[in-house]
């Protein structure tokens, strides 16, 4: 990508992150952490990446995108307002009775959320389903799941790696956010998954590790993905948990909390400066 | 009774899965290494192409049928009833349920007829775990015929259903072309001294307590319930009405299923004396399926019984 488009999509994830902000502080709870390790993901993919059509989300020949780990619903919805799915102010109705955009993505409610989710280690499978259906109905659709690096210690995402393997699921492409948190804390002293990658590897799929907050590492792994044939892809994601947030970033705590008002000054004040010294650049 | 023609209701499953097959290409099968037990072994062997073994693995079986519904294909996923309802009931319940997704699940191996198999394998907890799912659709067969009907009628509808079959080879007594409406019953017998309302193989066995009991000079309303959601509740409250009295009868706890959703609705809105026939909040045990299914009672003689006591 050129330095123009790689700035543009600096500032979209500056405001994605905004849009996090916003609305958790104004739901009082919600999942700022683990939205914020993947927001820049969620940019990559919203605006770069997926062939959608915010003004006919249910296209079928659509890229499809599952928010396995479900509970980073505000980075969803802000990119997916953002993109013009829906209206950018709604993202302050998150979790409030009446509104569309529940605590968790439901595909029959919020534009442009491909399956409902939030039950940790379903989205993936359901990725498989929708990989597999794409081969049967002969589209040319890629299917791309986020999942968390503490999700992966449910046993399904197992049973799910195994499927795509066997049924060589090559329009599939997961990415694990690897922000090292999970709510108990260090997700190597709760549980450890490690060695992600090697784990991956084992059960066949074409592995890369990269930094997931840097645009280039994101779409160069996605464009070598897209060559691999046979087999699905993983893209492990060294992230940031609270990124762009200062005193968010690498806390456990802040993974299902709600700024309050003082903290939602300091959080606004901090990426309102991010944005415009990018935008002055 | 004249002896007739048995044969399982997994078997009328596959039979359903195959018609289906060679009418509509949206149709995939899913199994969990149980593809010769379920049937859906009959489909695989006729189109290859759109049946995926899971491996044992039900959970990830289940999301991936709902993955493949919510890109528009029609998928149906089995396993044993243990498994599918019992294993994979909070994948049926978030990632099928909740997004109403179009998926049917054919549970085969259902109740105490399991047999040999013992405990583990004899689910009869499926009916109140699968109704409790806002928009799960419940249908328990009572013979092969009826199961392939049912296997056809479920693709005709949309959004999830929970199709429960059996492994015993039970007597067929719909004549072929039987065609199924989901949440209808049906009047087996006439008779208005009781109204005896059962599901899965239990029909039969109520058919014959029907006839015993016709011979004793009780005449007793046959009515075979094999959509256990939704309910058939003009026909339960007819039977109330007409008869006064209703006895439940199915392979599966009393709590949770046929007999509890029928009581739900009488109490509510026509208070009726109702006696329940079902496995009694136990776990089974190993052994022939005939003598397993009489030790818990459920025969046509524990039916007869049953209706004697009641009527006394």
């Amino acid at each position: 990508m050129t330095s123009q488009e790689k700035k543009q999509l600096q500032i979209t994830a500056c405001k994605v992150r905004m849009g996090i902000i916003e609305s958790t502080h104004a739901a009082k709870c919600g999942h700022p952490g683990g939205s914020l390790s993947a927001a820049d993901l969620f940019t990559y993919l919203y605006f770069k990446e997926l062939r959608i059509d915010p003004k006919n989300p249910r296209w079928d020949d659509r890229d499809r995108f599952v928010l396995s780990k479900g509970h980073t619903a505000p980075g969803l919805y802000s990119a997916l307002a953002l993109r013009g799915f829906f209206p950018v102010e709604d993202l302050l109705t998150l979790r409030k009775v009446g509104s569309y955009l529940q605590g968790h993505p439901n595909m029959n409610s919020v534009p442009g959320v491909d399956m409902s989710t939030g039950s940790l280690g379903q989205g993936i499978s359901c990725a498989c389903g929708m990989a597999l259906a794409a081969r049967l109905k002969k589209q040319d659709v890629r299917v791309y799941a986020l999942l968390g690096d503490g999700e992966i210690q449910e046993g399904q995402v197992w049973e799910a790696c195994m499927f795509a393997s066997h049924y060589k699921l090559d329009n599939l492409c997961i990415f694990i956010d690897n922000n090292g948190l999970q709510i108990d804390g260090d997700i190597a002293k709760v549980m450890s998954p490690y060695p992600i990658d090697e784990k991956l590897a084992a059960f066949g799929f074409h592995v890369e590790t990269i930094d997931g907050h840097d645009f280039d590492a994101i779409e160069a792994a996605v464009n070598t993905a897209k060559t691999v044939k046979g087999r699905p892809s993983a893209i492990v994601m060294k992230t940031i948990k609270g990124k762009g947030v200062s005193f968010m970033e690498n806390q456990a705590g802040w993974h299902g909390v709600a700024p309050n008002d003082e903290q939602y000054a300091q959080a606004m004040a901090e990426l309102k400066q991010t944005l415009g010294e990018l935008e002055g650049m | 009774m004249a002896d007739v023609k048995k044969m399982a209701t997994r078997e009328g499953y596959g039979r359903g899965l195959v018609a289906l097959g060679a009418e509509h290409g949206d149709v995939v099968v899913l199994d969990a290494d149980l593809a010769g037990s379920t049937k859906t072994g009959m489909f695989a062997k006729a189109y290859p192409g759109r049946h995926f073994n899971c491996g044992i693995a039900e959970a990830d079986m289940m999301c991936v049928a709902a993955g493949l519904a919510a890109s528009g294909l029609t998928p149906f996923a089995s396993s044993f009833a243990m498994f599918a309802s019992g294993r994979a009931y909070e994948q049926i319940r978030n990632s099928i349920g909740y997004p109403h997704l179009n998926v049917k699940i054919g549970a085969s191996h259902g109740g105490m007829s399991v047999g040999e198999d013992g405990a583990s394998h004899q689910c009869c907890e499926d009916f109140a775990l699968m109704r409790s799912i806002p928009g799960m659709v419940v249908i328990c067969p009572a013979d092969a015929v009826e199961a392939e009907a049912a296997t056809k009628a479920v693709y005709e509808y949309q959004g999830p259903v929970y199709l429960r079959m059996g492994r015993l080879a039970v007597p067929v007594f719909h004549e072929e072309g039987f065609i199924f409406r989901i949440g209808k019953g049906e009047i087996l017998r006439e008779g208005t001294d009781i109204a005896i309302i059962a599901n899965g193989l239990m029909v039969y066995e109520a058919m014959k307590a029907g006839e015993q009991l016709e011979a004793m000079g009780i005449h007793a309303r046959i009515v075979n319930m094999s959509t256990i959601k939704p309910l058939d509740e003009e026909l339960v409250l007819k039977c109330a009405q007409e008869c006064g009295r209703i006895i439940t009868c199915e392979e599966h706890s009393v709590i949770g299923g046929l007999g509890e959703a029928v009581c739900s609705y009488l109490s509510e809105t026509y208070p009726t004396p109702v006696r329940r026939i079902g496995v009694d909040d136990q776990f089974g045990f190993s052994g022939p399926a005939a003598e397993v299914l009489k030790a818990f009672g459920l025969s046509a003689e524990h039916i007869v019984e049953v209706t004697k006591d009641f009527l006394k």
